[in-house]
Order: structure tokens, then sequence, then C-alpha cells
């Protein structure tokens, strides 16, 4: 048969996202798949290079949309371990439960993304819903919806407002009570699981040699999760579990975010309880005048898609001297999507993408 | 995993009949959250035109405007911050980097426009702006923009605990009072490296002070090289307006911290001691200045007085290449300085250092030589080709109630301090007078009495005028005085000088004081004759206030010598008095009677005197 080239770009109803993937399809079967990043290159590694400090803040959460905390994070960490800023007990504590907060709503927005492009569109609307609600208690705790610039070295911006911790546990507890729901029309739907079950499969082998992390490497049974392996925050304080599973397929790789999301909200009660009083935010120095010593770091956390890094060089200035994101959507996205996309149906393309949890913009920095 | 069923779905159903959750806009509203980040509020009284939230936008969606029509003191300046809103990304670092906390986010978020210019506009709040904002009852959400905006809906506002400013600064290491009242002991310890940079740090670089200094200092750069570990880089820098940094960074009234943006809602930034701090670590002034006079002109000045001014006026002129000569009739420098402030605040040593580097460009120095005795003033005119006259206010006014011949004169006190021997005082002392020399005399007449009368009982007591909130020294010389257990008698003036039947001095008769000034704001005091009290005491100083000596000047030149109506030389925009080739600076010219005043009319008169010696003839 004849070979055929398709461009599956943007303008596809599957594709969610700036991110193009030019197919070579023979029928319907995928014969070679070849990933076109830089659609949405912004820059932000190079801008960063150009800004002080404290106005990368920010920008660097502009990174990822659909998670944009773990990118606060990340930043902060890198910056408190060069210029060696220690932070208050009380935030590490509230960082984690806002981070876990954040994983949810993210989660909650893939799922969005997901169950929209395989035209669950009842789920769809939930999980939108849902993340709204989460967004709500964002919006108390920053001011911000969508971008919260929360979390700063040396702590986090602003302490929880009067009655937080009630109206978050009320929220989880209305989001929590949906579960059922979501299985039965989603998780547990023999229409979804046939359109799932099989699709995508990344083995274990190419998942260690191509870097996959997050749900993909879990869902191949590997317990790989930085939380747990080098904890950060206050997630050492804390009992809780790493979700794996064995097929390493889309399913799997759903049922975890679906068994981590519970996982978030059961650590986020955890931690109200043990969370100590106190200060929040030790004072930086004057962002005028924040030069950081010379030196370079590279630190990593669990972002809701899987072990972010950052590799970050001061040369004793007041800005970064480089700044470089190892980002997980940039493994599944490249190398291990054109794997699992060779040998696939053309309708599987979006549904393969989307399970391997791809977000465009961690992929151009 | 449970095992998946096709007709699970079918349990959505039931949702068929729930309420939608989707909001009405605009007949539902929701309202944001107390913290909600949307468009700007800005209290116009209480923002300074600092700029600091212009320099910390990511996005350079701020701009300062100036607004032509403001009206400013000290401290502030008439810019008020312009918003783009094509750019901010509301993340707040404005609000947070806001000296007075006047920039805050309100929780309005609703502008639509045809036109694109009107994203761009000045924030202000219902303050200043009540066309704008409307209350709740006049606000309607359909016609929510920029211009149509509700009144008390603030968002995200300004907490200190939580500012990237640090509102406090690094506490000034002192001598405890009980211990610096037993001798003369510098109080001030001063900063080390490690404190100075720390203060440094806290600058936002904002130089509303420069703007307030008279002499206006670089201060934002030699604050920075501080900062940088570079004291010497930031010594070149003072030595740019101000050649005498010892003197100044201990005694400077520091009209720079009265204008710190910190200020508004924490400690200024420690200018003076960081200052204090430079000239202190670094030795060698020259070697670190490496100044050279500049190329010879020939031409000839002579400086009559080594205060502040005097000292200033021959370093400039210097640097330009005059030769200049140096007349004072006490034997160094520091003019008034030298015999007014106590050697607690302002040690000899730091005067030498400042005088002696002046020197050390090749000013000529005339001590113990006084102009109008030693020297008549007709030779200066005539051997020189200009005459600076920084001669300063050397002469304390005695309050004339009967047998005040009897108390002794402040500046005569300090004076013989400094230059004679200790002057002998009484266990008992009284000090008449509430400004700043009153405070150094009596804070000086302490430390004698306790040197002199080793674990007696001795008591310094002060009477002035004014009542606490008049009194015209500063807030913390005050502080320091009664730190000091010095004893208060504000609203009292004096009527008779009490003596014992050998003629001795032994106390103070003194009445209620009723107002200080007139309404004009005249200093007219006036007293209720009826209450009366006794102040006891052997020793009494008056401290009243100080005038100058123009004896010198012969008498058909001083009729020509012009006053204003302050009764302060009248001098032109470069310094020249009405006598041609004669300038004046200093205390005898401004109201300010300070040391960084005078550096700032020596800076004006230098330029002046260098101008018209080589001007065309």
């Amino acid at each position: 048969m004849r070979e055929l080239e398709l461009y599956f770009g943007p303008q596809h109803l599957g594709m969610v996202g700036n991110l193009s993937i030019t197919l070579t399809v023979e029928g319907d079967r995928v014969v070679n798949a070849a990933m076109n990043p830089g659609y949405l290159h912004r820059g932000f590694e190079k801008l960063m290079e150009q800004r002080s400090w404290i106005k990368n803040f920010p920008m660097v959460c502009r990174m990822n949309i659909l998670d944009p905390d773990s990118m606060e994070m990340i930043y902060a960490m890198a910056v408190e371990k060069l210029a060696g800023i220690e932070v208050p007990e009380r935030a590490h504590y509230i960082r984690s439960i806002y981070l876990e907060l954040a994983r949810a709503g993210s989660h909650l927005f893939g799922l969005w993304a997901y169950s929209n492009m395989l035209g669950f569109d009842t789920v769809a609307q939930w999980a939108m819903y849902h993340r709204d609600l989460i967004l709500d208690r964002f919006e108390e705790l920053t001011g911000g919806r969508v971008y919260h610039i929360y979390i700063w070295p040396g702590g986090v911006r602003r302490d929880f407002p009067e009655g937080f911790e009630d109206r978050l546990v009320s929220t989880l507890h209305s989001i929590g009570g949906c579960v059922p729901d979501y299985d039965a029309t989603f998780f547990n739907n023999r229409l979804f699981a046939d359109r799932a079950r099989g699709i995508g499969v990344v083995t274990r082998e190419d998942a260690l040699a191509m870097g996959a992390v997050g749900q993909v490497l879990r869902a191949t049974g590997v317990d790989d999760d930085v939380r747990k392996i080098d904890p950060y925050a206050a997630y050492d304080k804390v009992p809780w579990d790493v979700h794996t599973s064995e097929d390493g397929d889309a399913y799997s790789r759903v049922w975890i975010v679906r068994n981590e999301m519970i996982e978030s909200v059961h650590m986020i009660f955890k931690l109200l309880d043990a969370m100590p009083k106190g200060e929040v935010y030790n004072r930086i120095p004057n962002p005028f005048k924040w030069r950081i010593p010379e030196g370079e770091t590279y630190v990593r956390c669990e972002s809701s898609r899987g072990e972010l890094g950052l590799y970050l060089v001061s040369d004793g200035g007041d800005k970064p001297y480089r700044a470089h994101f190892r980002t997980p959507s940039y493994t599944h996205g490249l190398t291990i999507l054109e794997k699992a996309l060779k040998g696939a149906s053309i309708s599987d393309v979006g549904n393969i993408m989307m399970s391997l949890y791809v977000v465009a913009p961690e992929i151009d920095r | 995993m449970a095992k998946g069923s096709l007709l699970s779905s079918l349990k959505v159903a039931r949702f068929l009949f729930r309420k939608p959750k989707t909001l009405r806009y605009p007949f539902e509203k929701k309202e944001p959250a107390l913290r909600y980040r949307g468009f700007h509020l800005n209290d116009w009284d209480t923002c300074t035109g600092c700029g600091n939230c212009a320099d910390i936008c990511p996005n350079t969606a701020i701009e300062m405007v100036e607004v032509l029509d403001l009206e400013v003191g000290p401290g502030e300046k008439n810019e008020r911050p312009k918003l783009d809103y094509g750019r901010c990304c509301f993340c707040g670092l404005c609000i947070d980097i806001c000296p007075p906390g006047s920039l805050r986010l309100s929780r309005d978020y609703f502008h639509t426009h045809f036109n694109t210019d009107t994203f761009v506009f000045v924030p202000k709040d219902e303050k200043s702006d009540e066309e704008t904002f409307l209350p709740a009852e006049n606000y309607s959400i359909l016609k929510a923009s920029l211009t149509h905006r509700k009144r008390d809906y603030e968002g995200f506002s300004s907490d200190l605990s939580y500012a990237l400013f640090e509102p406090e600064r690094v506490p000034m290491p002192e001598v405890p009072p009980a211990e610096r009242t037993l001798s003369f002991v510098e109080q001030v310890i001063g900063y080390d490296r490690e404190q100075a940079v720390r203060e440094a740090e806290r600058c936002l670089e904002c130089r509303l002070c420069e703007e307030a200094c008279p002499a206006h200092m670089k201060i934002s750069d030699y604050i920075g090289a501080i900062y940088n570990g570079e004291p010497e880089e930031s010594l070149r820098k003072i030595y740019e307006d101000n050649p005498i940094p010892s003197i100044c960074g201990r005694v400077c009234m520091k009209h720079c911290e009265d204008a710190c943006s910190l200020r508004l809602r924490g400690e200024p930034l420690a200018i003076r001691w960081l200052k204090r701090y430079v000239a202190d670590t670094i030795q060698d002034f020259k070697s670190t200045l490496e100044q050279q006079p500049g190329e010879p002109t020939g031409k000839k000045v002579a400086v009559i007085g080594a205060g502040p001014g005097g000292l200033s006026v021959a370093y400039f002129l210097r640097l330009m290449g005059d030769d200049v000569v140096v007349f004072d009739e006490l034997s160094g420098g520091g003019g008034v300085i030298r015999i007014g402030p106590p050697r607690y605040r302002l040690p000899l040593a730091s005067i030498e250092k400042d005088a002696d580097h002046v020197a050390s460009l090749g000013v000529e120095f005339r001590y113990n030589t006084k102009v109008g005795t030693d020297v008549r003033f007709q030779e200066l005119l005539d051997e020189y080709d200009a005459v600076y006259l920084g001669i300063g206010l050397t002469v304390s006014r005695s309050t004339r109630v009967e047998n005040a011949d009897k108390c002794r004169l402040a500046l005569d006190f300090l004076r013989k301090n400094k230059t004679e021997s200790m002057s002998k005082v009484t266990e008992e002392v009284i000090v008449i007078g509430g400004g700043n020399v009153a405070m150094d005399v009596a804070r000086e007449a302490l430390r004698l009495q306790h040197m002199q009368y080793p674990g007696e009982k001795v008591v310094t007591r002060m009477v002035s005028l004014e009542d606490w909130d008049e009194m015209p020294a500063t807030e913390e010389e005050i502080e320091e005085t009664r730190e000091e257990a010095v004893e208060f008698n504000p609203a009292w003036g004096p009527k008779k000088v009490l003596l014992d039947d050998d003629g001795n001095v032994s106390g103070l008769l003194c009445m209620k004081v009723k107002s200080v000034f007139d309404d004009e704001g005249k200093f007219a005091p006036t007293f209720f004759e009826d209450q009366e009290m006794v102040l006891k005491g052997t020793t009494i100083i008056e401290a009243i206030g100080q005038g100058s000596d123009f004896s010198f000047i012969p008498e058909d030149m001083l009729t020509k010598l012009r006053f204003n109506e302050m009764r302060k030389v009248s001098v032109d925009e470069n310094g020249m008095t009405s006598l041609p080739g004669i300038f004046a600076g200093g205390d005898i010219v401004n109201t300010n009677l300070d040391a960084v005043t005078a550096i700032a009319d020596a800076k004006i008169a230098s330029e002046g005197i260098h101008k018209w010696m080589t001007r065309s003839r």
C-alpha cells in the first residue's frame, strides 16, 4: 500500500496544545511518527538569563500552564540551595499542601483534556468544574487563579487566610464525593477501558532506557517518585503511598493518575493535621541588590507529570547565568511518543499522546 | 481495577435533573477572594513617587509619570506610577516592594473598551478619585471598567512581614548610658564591615535622599559601593560632594534619612552611620583618593573660618587649581564643629582626619590667627583675589535676665573644655535652652560632674521655654539626653538668677510659659507671671542661641554688606555678597545651621569664586 505523510498539528481535534507530529501512514496505521518541537518556543530559559532572581518568579510558572506550581517550587528550591536560604518549618508544610492541591488540579485538567478528546464530554465538564473549585481555593490563598506566584525563596508569600483550612477540607470532600461517579462513567466504563487497554504500551525496558518518569514509568511497575526517593518540602513528614501498575498501557497510566489524585487529597488531610504553627517566610535579600554566590546546582521535584529537574548556574551576579529545565514531557513527548505511535491506528494518536500526559509548553521552553 | 460495564455510565442520567453549575454572568456574580489580584489602587497621599514599583516590574508595565500640579515635600517626587494592562501580569511584586504601602490591588477585574489606549492608566483610589470609585448603590456591574469601579474593594495588599524590603535597621552598637556618662568615651561604636554591608543592603536605590540632601551627595552610589564591599570606591563617591566625611558621618543633621522611603513604615536607612563606617574604615584618605590639585591658575583665595564650609570651599577651589589660605582663630580645623559637639559625639581625631586631607592637597592653614586682630581684613582684600566668609555663629546669646552676668555662656563653656582645661562645675547645674547646643552643654556638664564628683549625687537640670513637642533639638538628641538622666523642665522661662549672700549663684527663678510663638509663628514668648518656681543650681549655663561676630569688617564696609529679612547675609546665585569679591556661606547665610548645608553653600561659592576670579575683565 502507498505511504502517506500526514500532518497532525494543533488544528486536529485530537491534539491538545501547540504541538505537531508528522505522521507517515499506510492506510490507518502509523508507520513512522516524527515530532516537531519548537512550535511553542518562547525562549524562557534564555529570558531568565536577562532577569533578576526575583523577576523570574512571575515567569517560571508560565512554563507549564497546567501545573505552574511545580515550576515555582523547583526554581525556589534551586535559588534557596544556591543562596543558602533556610525555609521555616510551617512553610514546608504549606508548600506540600499547596503542591498536592496543584497536583490534584493539574490531574483534573489533564482528565478534562483526555476525556474530552475521547468524547467523554460529561466527565470532561465535571473535571473542569472540580478544577475550578480548587482554583477558588488557590484564589483565596494566593490572589491568583492559574498563576499563583506563591512559593518564594525563603518560604511562601502569605500564610493561610482565616478559616482557609476548613474551606479547603470541605472543597476536597465535595470533590472526593464524586469519585464513584467518575469511576462509573469513566475509569470503570467499558467504553473507556476498550479505548485505553493495550494502547500505547511502553515496556519497562523502553521506559527506563528512554528516561520515562512519573506515571509513564510507574505504569510499568517501577516504584519511582522523587517525593519518596529524594523528599523535599514536608513529604517525609507524613505516610503516603506510591501507586504503580504493571501493564504500561494508556489505561494503567490514567488509572495511576486517578489514584494519585485520591492520594494527594489524603496527603493534604494528613499534612493539615501535622502542620506546625509559626513563621512562613524568611525575608530574602533586597531584590535590587540580590546577588547569589557563584555556583551551580541541580534540583529535582515530582511535578504532576513526573520528575522535574532544574540545573541553575550563578556566576555571582544578580541574574541566573544559565537555567536549564529537565521536563517530563520532553522525553515523553519526543522519544517515547514517537516509539509508542509506531504501529498505532491514526484514531489513537491523540489518545496515546494524552495518556502520556504530554504538555507542549514543557517541551518548548 | 474493577471490571467495567457498558451500563455503569447510565448512572450519570440523574444529573439531568440537577441545577446547572454554570454562573449566568452578569446576573449571577462571583465575588473575588479577599486577596484577589485585580486592578491597581494607589493612595496618592501616601505615595512618594519613589518608583520602586516601576523598577521591580518584570514586564516594564509600570512607568513613572510626572504630575505637574502635585505639591511635594522632601522625600517625595511629583511622579506617580502609570500602569499598562497590556503588559501587567498581576504578579503583585510592585505591592510587596512599595515602601509606603500605598500601591494595592483591588478585586476589580472588568474592563472592556474598543480603544486599547484606555488600558494604560494612572491608578488612584477612592480618596483622590471619587468619580471613578463609586459606592455600592451607584455601582453597576454592567458598566464595570477602569473608569467605573467599586469603592472599598481592596484585594491583595501590602503586608510588612512579607515585604521585599527590610523595615528594620541593623542596630548601632552604643555605649550604655550609665557607662558613657562617666567619661567622654564616644557613644556610638560604629558598624563593623558585616553590619555595614547588611545595612547598606537595605537601600532600595530610589534616590529620594539625594534630592533631600542639601549637598546632593550621591548617596545611592556610595551605599551601593559599601554593599559591594568597596569602601574605597564609596569614599571616592563621597568626596565628589563632601570633603568632611568623618565629621558628617557623626554629626550630620541627616536630611537624607528624613527623606528615606524606608522610614514610612520602618526605620530609615542609617545613611549617616554608613558614611561614618567608610570614613573610619579607610585609614589613609590620600592614597585612596589619589587626588591632585588642579592646574595652577595663579589665583589666591582667603578663606575666613576653618569650619565645614571653610574646609569645603578650600577643598573645591584647590581641586580647581587655586591657591587657598584658610584663617582660623582656633588651634585646628573644624570651626564651631571643633568646639560645639562634645567629644563623646565627635572626637577631635575625626576632625583632624578630614582637615588633614584638605591640607594634604596644598591648602595653607593659618591657625591661631584671628582676622581683625592678628591680620587686618583689608590686608586680605588687598592680597587675595577673593575672600570667603565662613565665620559661622560663634557668639552665644544671653537671656539678659537679672544677674545674668553671673551665668556662663554655652559656647564659652564648650570652647574652654576643648581648648583649655576642663571647666570646673558644681554638683547642681542648670542649663537654659532646648536646642541641640543646650543638649550638648547639659550632657557635657553631666560628664564633668561625674568625673569631678565620682560616686556623689550630682544633677543637671534643663529649663526650656518650649514644651516637649516644640523643643528645637532633634528627637534623637532629646531621647539620649533623657536616657542619661538629665532633668527636664519644659515650658518654663527664666525670670531671675538667684544669688546667695556671698553673691554666688544659688538658683534660677522661673515662670510658667503661656506660649512661645505668636499667631504668625514668630518667636514672642508670653508667661503666666504669677506661676513661679525656683530651680536649685550653683552653676547656670545659658544656651539659648548664637549670633555671629562681624566686628573684623571695617565699619564703612559693614554698612554696605546687605542682610535679608531673616537677618542672614544676602548672597547671589554664585554665593557672592553685596560686596564684590567677598563670598559667604554656612550659618551666616542659611537657616538650616548645619554642616551639610554649609558644604552645599561652599560648593556653590567655590564655583562662583572660581568663575569670578577667572572672568575676563
